[in-house]
């Protein structure tokens, strides 16, 4: 009991942190936990939330007794981390419920309340039932008529909370079935679009975002109460109106002409859950809400309160092209909070490394001024301290693994490669070395390199995963465990002692998965490798022994990719199930879990200081989270389809992002804004890769090409002026051409994978396809 | 609505609901029907969509039926099978009604196994890697140049390919010649290599096509010529095929009209010369290569053709391996010879006339052992080392069979693990393990022990020989001396091998056309005697050896006539040096009448004591002696002459 109370004031200290989130931090932390949450634990968050109303309720009336909380608290966090992860929603929980965020009133608390009580009726959780019942206050039959009051009607907060139920399709859909006459949707909607093309010009790309929105919510609206015929004519009417970057999902739309595929089809139930954001000037907004006042739009105005968020800001309207540049997603443009948080993107203090003076190299001496000659180079983009980056976040912000001697060892070789370095350029541009996988007739689906380009591995469908030495030097097992006794433990060379030389060969083969391997990742030491794969499992392999070390199952669905952290230890992952989950070799089960991407993981990175993660998704956005507390920090939204790959530049400062579209988008971390657009690519580009001083990016696209473009240009001709900040209007100007260095063919192989050496030679790789 | 529909979309029909409905036996109504049907399409396009993220993350272009049923899989319906094929499916339709169908052939399994077009291999995976630009410019080698070993053919080459083959196994021997010869010259057709030696080892496949058989070892014979091919462990298939052509009783052998005894010697040239030249691409070839001569020879169930090709095998190894597998064998399989040679039923006519094939090629082989042998030891006696000059000027003397090509050295005592059919370990017991070398005078006289006086005539035929008799040590014995006398005497040996080379040279004019030199062969009938010497002994053999595969009678009959002689001398000689005292009485006695008889024997027969052969072409083919020889292992030594 007396841990219940202990976390249950914990927990009140994370609510009373941020009392906008707590309903959707539960309704998150239920969905998510539905799937591996025991009950028990479920019944104990429960408690918890009791708890944690009545201290914020207390909080409200005196505003003492929070910081006592806090103080207290602040000892347990660590053991609560996990606890935190609930608001890793931060991100889009406004955006789910904005008014309620607003107002954390006592009757938005009851119907919240009744809201859990309901949940927990539903799945038969009659004891914690009645102890929120008794905690809580609740009369006994309040469940009974308000349940039915919340289920029933179309609006209100209870809904939203509801609404955030995902797997509750009933309620969900409810939303929809306020009646209007069928007849007059398609009148509505023209009336609304002759409106829109008679305003003003300045007016009118703005209020047309409101189209693709409506269009989608009035047509499922007929569908669901069963206007077929209506809703087809409806569709073929309009449907030629809308954005062509929108056509995947009008696609997805006009195939469902019933009330009963709407159950199953998740892009529609992620349609409906989230509010389409829209970023609109006031005047254009006042304009449209004048108008439709007017004509008494009754259906129109319900589906754009209900249905969209109008994020509103001052000044000037936006342009076509401004608004074109930022709209593709599946949800809309991101909100201009969500990128305002404060993102720590400087890098991490390189550990001191004592450089051995007996080194037999002539360069020795100058190794001493290598870190330091390093640093430069690095800082060349803009950072402005040497010493200690003030945007970087705390050297224990995340706890790192402690170096061990053959990683002081690696990071040695790793400086002496970097004094060989060659300094690349628009005119220095880098040699490609290809490297292409023969007869792959399983179909290569991943690859990756090791950082020192020694191995190479490679997931294929066929469900293996093969590694090659790149070098001359063989890949040997260590020997058995009865043979490792033999071995005399005190010599110098015992780790080449270890191993077995008869079996040593260029390649091993990896067998375990059930399914394509997606995404592999080498540890940064080299001795483990991770793979996931369709079967919804991550397994790590050890390089030393070739056999798979742990399967880490956590994701019940196709695993699309993962990665070590730049620090090793850690690794992320993602894939359909929509959630990323942070990992840590040690735990079966996942650290962190970032929920909000609206369909499938596609790609996920690390950010160079480890502190964050990148995930690409589907739902055409790309979404930065924090490692330490879980929040959503950023979402980049701009393409026109499913990301396939990220990389950051190795400054911390930038990322890429490529997606099917073809286009490689250049986003500014800090700033949150998209800063570049680089076309040219004709199909989708599945690599990206920065030089290692971050001058070159490399892309390599399925059109069997790698084209260079130059960063540094790129990244220099920003302007970041304050009201860009601000607002997050951006200005592309279409520089593609004069970015883009070069473009080389490969003969008939799709470039899948990139990688600078560490002498910033370009290594890509693909399967040949004769 | 519904054209509307159908444009966007791929759909079903209620009647194709109802059919399906009706094969399982429910009776559908027309409502119900148009419902499924439509949710069927609805299913259909959802499960499409998402099998396109499987194909997106695949990195493909193409969706594939196992895209399909991953996403199948996931929505929790049961995969499709059967149309894992990773071409295209051909989608018909039935002339009659709007019937579509996937075209589903029946696939003969039969005609799949023995097929003939080589399947494209499948060939490991693997990572290759090449600077594809250098500075961000040049394309130094267009990307995609596939190492040879891996590459799967390109189209010319696949073109080539065919031709080649069609032409060597076709019925133009014009076309025949031009492709041997490219095949010969061709640099770039290393990719090919391994597709050739598959060719090739469909020798087993043609043995009873001696037309055929020969084509392939010309192949054989052009690849290994081609400078720019790289045998490597391919060697060991093609001496494989090489030693099924030499040793297996043929298909084509049965009938006796059939010349396989061609076949089997020039396979066995074929062999010294892949031997010398790329034997030392595989490590203990040699080895096995006698180990499996070695079995076949000592196998008495088989059939004389087999033990013809071991022996010619032997000798065509040189006169080393001769020495150590043939001759101390040769006791052994002397009684199973001798009794063939004895059976004068009519029933074993064909099998008779064999075993003289494998007595006439013992002989030369011996013959040329004793020759070389002597050699060696008249070397030393000039140049003080003994047995290692002698191994040279043996291997010198027959480089001249294959020319231009030194001779690898063998470690004769690598162990032999064969991993070719023919080149199978033999017993625990190798013979060469306990072998010492016999010396010159014994040999010779346990030799003539069998031979007689034939032998003594293979002697009179070298004339260089006796040039170094006279270099021989002194223990050689009066034997040694009376052998060459009849050397002494020019004219008499220079006739004997001319009138035989002149019988000879007609089965290599109607042959099959050979691009192989055969130096031997031609050197033999030119009159350089003191440099070919050796290959005239070479020549002799396979003179007597065609001699005796003619089917004319006059070399029958002249072994017929010699051959009881040495017979009536061996078993009296109860041990070697008995036989060697009485044997060079009668030799002496034998050689001074013998001269005279030459003379008049060689322009016209002797009397025909053998049945003439007319007979045994009416005779039931015999292909195996296992009764015989079994009957008559007992009485080796019998002294039961039909003279």
């Amino acid at each position: 009991m007396i841990i219940i109370v202990n976390l249950g004031c914990t927990a009140a200290w994370w609510l009373a942190r941020s009392p906008s989130s707590i309903i959707k931090g539960l309704s998150v932390w239920i969905r998510t936990n539905r799937v591996a949450g025991s009950c028990a634990v479920r019944v104990l968050f429960f408690f918890n939330l009791a708890h944690a109303h009545f201290i914020l309720k207390m909080a409200a009336v005196q505003g003492g007794l929070v910081d006592a909380n806090e103080e207290k608290d602040i000892k347990s966090e660590p053991a609560n981390d996990t606890w935190a992860n609930n608001n890793a929603n931060d991100g889009r929980l406004p955006s789910a419920s904005p008014g309620a965020s607003a107002a954390a009133g006592a009757p938005e608390d009851q119907q919240t309340l009744l809201a859990v009580l309901q949940f927990l009726r539903k799945n038969k959780l009659t004891e914690s039932v009645e102890i929120l019942r008794r905690e809580a206050g609740l009369p006994e039959d309040s469940l009974e008529s308000k349940g039915a009051d919340s289920s029933g009607a179309g609006s209100g907060g209870a809904a939203a909370a509801a609404g955030e139920d995902q797997p509750d399709v009933n309620v969900v859909l409810s939303a929809y079935s306020q009646q209007g006459d069928p007849v007059l949707y398609p009148v509505y909607y023209s009336g609304l679009k002759r409106f829109i093309e008679t305003v003003l010009d300045c007016h009118r790309a703005e209020l047309s975002q409101v189209f693709y929105p409506l269009f989608v919510h009035m047509y499922l609206e007929l569908v669901y109460n069963n206007h077929e015929s209506e809703a087809k004519a409806f569709f073929e009417k309009f449907c030629g109106d809308q954005e062509c970057y929108y056509g995947d999902d009008l696609r997805i739309l006009s195939s469902l002409s019933k009330r009963e595929h709407m159950r199953g089809n998740e892009t529609l139930l992620d349609f409906r859950t989230s509010k389409f954001v829209l970023r609109i000037s006031r005047d254009s907004y006042q304009l449209l809400k004048r108008h439709l006042q007017e004509r008494q739009n009754n259906q129109i105005w319900n589906i754009i309160q209900e249905h969209l968020y109008i994020d509103i800001f001052d000044g000037i309207p936006r342009s076509k092209g401004q608004i074109d540049a930022m709209s593709g997603s599946l949800a809309g443009e991101a909100k201009r909070e969500a990128n305002k948080a404060k993102v720590y993107y400087g890098l991490l203090k390189e550990p001191e490394i004592e450089l051995p003076l007996d080194d037999e190299d002539e360069e020795a001496e100058n190794e001493e001024g290598k870190p330091k000659k390093k640093k430069p180079k690095k800082d060349s983009m803009g950072s402005k301290s040497k010493k200690q980056d003030p945007n970087a976040p705390a050297q224990t912000r995340i706890p790192l693994p402690e170096l061990k001697d053959s990683d002081k060892l690696d990071k040695i070789m790793y400086m002496k490669e970097a004094t060989k370095k060659i300094r690349l350029g628009p005119d220095n541009l880098p040699s490609i070395c290809f490297y292409s996988f023969l007869n792959a007739y399983q179909g290569l689906t991943a690859v990756d390199f090791t950082d020192d380009s020694s191995l190479i591995a490679g997931g294929f469908a066929d469900s293996t995963v093969r590694v090659w030495s790149v070098t001359p030097k063989k890949l040997r097992k260590v020997k058995s465990a009865a043979d490792l006794n033999l071995i005399d433990k005190e010599s110098d060379d015992v780790l080449e002692r270890i191993m077995d030389e008869k079996t040593a060969s260029e390649s091993k083969i990896l067998h375990g998965h059930s399914g394509p391997v997606y995404g592999i990742s080498f540890s940064p030491d080299r001795n483990y490798l991770l793979s996931s794969s369709e079967d919804g499992t991550i397994r790590l392999w050890s390089l030393l022994t070739f056999t798979c070390l742990v399967g880490y199952k956590g994701h019940n669905y196709p695993v699309w990719d993962t990665q070590f952290s730049p620090h090793g230890y850690y690794f992320i992952s993602g894939g359909h199930d929509r959630v990323a989950r942070l990992w840590a070799t040690d735990h079966y089960q996942p650290l962190r879990m970032f929920s909000g991407h609206l369909a499938d993981i596609t790609c996920t990175r690390f950010h160079p200081n480890s502190n964050y993660v990148a995930t690409g998704s589907s739902d055409r956005t790309i979404r930065l989270w924090d490692v330490l507390n879980g929040n959503c920090v950023r979402i980049f939204t701009g393409h026109k389809g499913p990301i396939h790959t990220l990389a950051f530049s190795p400054n911390g400062k930038f990322l890429a992002s490529g997606a099917t579209d073809g286009r490689v988008l250049l986003w500014d971390i800090g700033h949150g804004l998209m800063i570049g657009e680089l076309k040219g690519h004709t199909d989708t580009v599945y690599s990206l890769r920065f030089s290692r001083d971050g001058e070159i990016l490399a892309s390599g696209s399925m059109d069997n090409t790698v084209r260079l473009w130059d960063a540094t240009k790129a990244f220099d001709d920003l302007e970041t002026d304050d009201f860009t900040a601000a607002t997050g209007h951006i200005h592309l100007q279409d520089n593609s051409q004069e970015l883009l260095l070069g473009t080389y063919m490969t003969k008939s192989t799709p470039v899948i994978h990139l990688h600078f050496t560490r002498r910033n030679l370009l290594l890509a790789a693909g399967a040949y396809n004769p | 609505m519904a054209d509307r529909e159908e444009r966007r979309f791929a759909e079903i029909s209620r009647e194709s609901v109802k059919f399906m409905a009706e094969s399982s036996g429910v009776e559908l109504g027309d409502d119900v029907a148009a419902l499924l049907a439509e949710d069927v399409c609805y299913r259909l396009r959802e499960a499409a969509q998402s099998s396109s993220q499987f194909m997106r993350h695949a990195k493909r272009r193409k969706l594939t039926v196992e895209d399909f049923n991953r996403a199948l899989h996931w929505s929790n319906v049961e995969a499709v099978c059967g149309y894992g094929a990773q071409d295209a499916l051909p989608f018909r339709s039935a002339k009659e009604g709007e019937l579509f169908f996937i075209e589903d052939r029946d696939v003969n399994l039969v005609e799949l196994a023995l097929a003939t077009n080589i399947p494209k291999g499948c060939a490991e995976t693997m990572v290759r890697v090449n600077v594809s630009y250098l500075d961000g410019k040049g394309n130094l080698e267009p990307q995609g140049t596939v190492p040879t070993a891996v590459q799967s053919l390109s189209d010319d080459l696949l073109k080539y390919y065919q031709q080649i083959t069609r032409a060597i196994l076709g019925e133009d021997p014009h076309l025949m010649k031009v492709a041997l010869l490219d095949l010969q010259s061709n640099a770039k057709i290393a990719a090919l290599l391994p597709y050739f030696v598959y060719v090739i080892s469909g020798v087993k496949s043609v043995s009873h096509d001696l037309e055929q058989l020969n084509r392939l070892l010309h192949m054989v014979k052009s690849l290994v010529q081609n400078p720019y091919l790289y045998l490597g462990s391919y060697v060991r298939s093609l001496v494989s095929s090489v030693m099924y052509c030499i040793l297996e009783p043929l298909a084509a052998s049965i009938n006796p009209l059939n010349d396989h005894w061609t076949l089997r010697d020039y396979a066995a040239l074929l062999l010294s010369h892949i031997f010398w030249t790329h034997g030392d691409l595989v490590s203990g070839l040699y080895h096995q290569i006698l180990l499996s001569l070695q079995k076949v020879l000592s196998d008495p169930v088989r059939p004389l053709c087999s033990h013809y090709g071991a022996v010619v095998g032997l000798h065509a190894l040189g006169w080393k391996a001769v020495e150590r597998v043939l001759f101390p064998h040769l006791p052994a399989y002397w009684a199973n010879l001798q009794a063939v040679l004895d059976d004068y039923s009519v029933s074993n006519a064909q099998v008779k006339a064999d075993g003289h094939k494998v007595y006439g090629a013992i002989l030369v082989a011996v013959e040329r052992l004793l020759k070389m042998k002597a050699l060696s030891l008249s070397q030393p006696a000039e140049g003080g080392s003994s047995g290692h000059t002698g191994s040279v000027v043996g291997a010198m003397g027959y480089r001249v069979s294959s020319p231009g090509l030194s001779p690898p050295p063998e470690p004769l005592s690598e162990a032999a693990l064969g991993i070719a059919s023919h080149l199978q370990a033999g017993g625990a017991g190798c013979p060469w393990e306990e072998w010492t070398p016999v010396p010159l005078p014994a040999m010779y006289c346990e030799l003539y022990s069998f031979f007689g006086d034939s032998l003594a005539v293979r002697f009179s035929t070298g004339p260089g020989f006796g040039s170094y008799l006279p270099y021989a040590p002194s223990q050689l014995g009066e034997a040694r001396k009376e052998a060459p006398g009849p050397a002494s005497n020019p004219d008499t040996t220079r006739k004997m091998p001319q009138l035989t080379a002149n019988l000879n040279i007609s089965p290599r004019h109607d042959g099959s056309p050979r691009t192989d030199p055969a130096p031997p062969s031609l050197a033999a009938t030119g009159p350089g005697r003191s440099l070919t010497r050796s290959s005239t002994s070479t020549s002799s053999v396979q003179r007597s050896r065609s001699c005796s595969s003619r089917s004319g009678q006059r070399p029958a009959g002249l072994s017929r006539d010699v051959f009881p002689k040495a017979r009536f001398t061996s078993p009296q000689a109860g041990i070697p040096a008995f036989t060697f005292l009485i044997g060079g009485r009668q030799m002496g006695r034998r050689c001074q009448g013998r001269r005279p008889f030459q003379t008049t024997f060689a322009p016209t027969p002797p009397l025909p004591a053998v049945p003439p052969r007319a007979y045994a072409h009416k005779l039931p083919v015999i292909g195996r002696v296992g009764r015989p020889v079994r009957r008559w292992a007992c009485s080796c030594y019998s002294l039961h002459l039909p003279l």
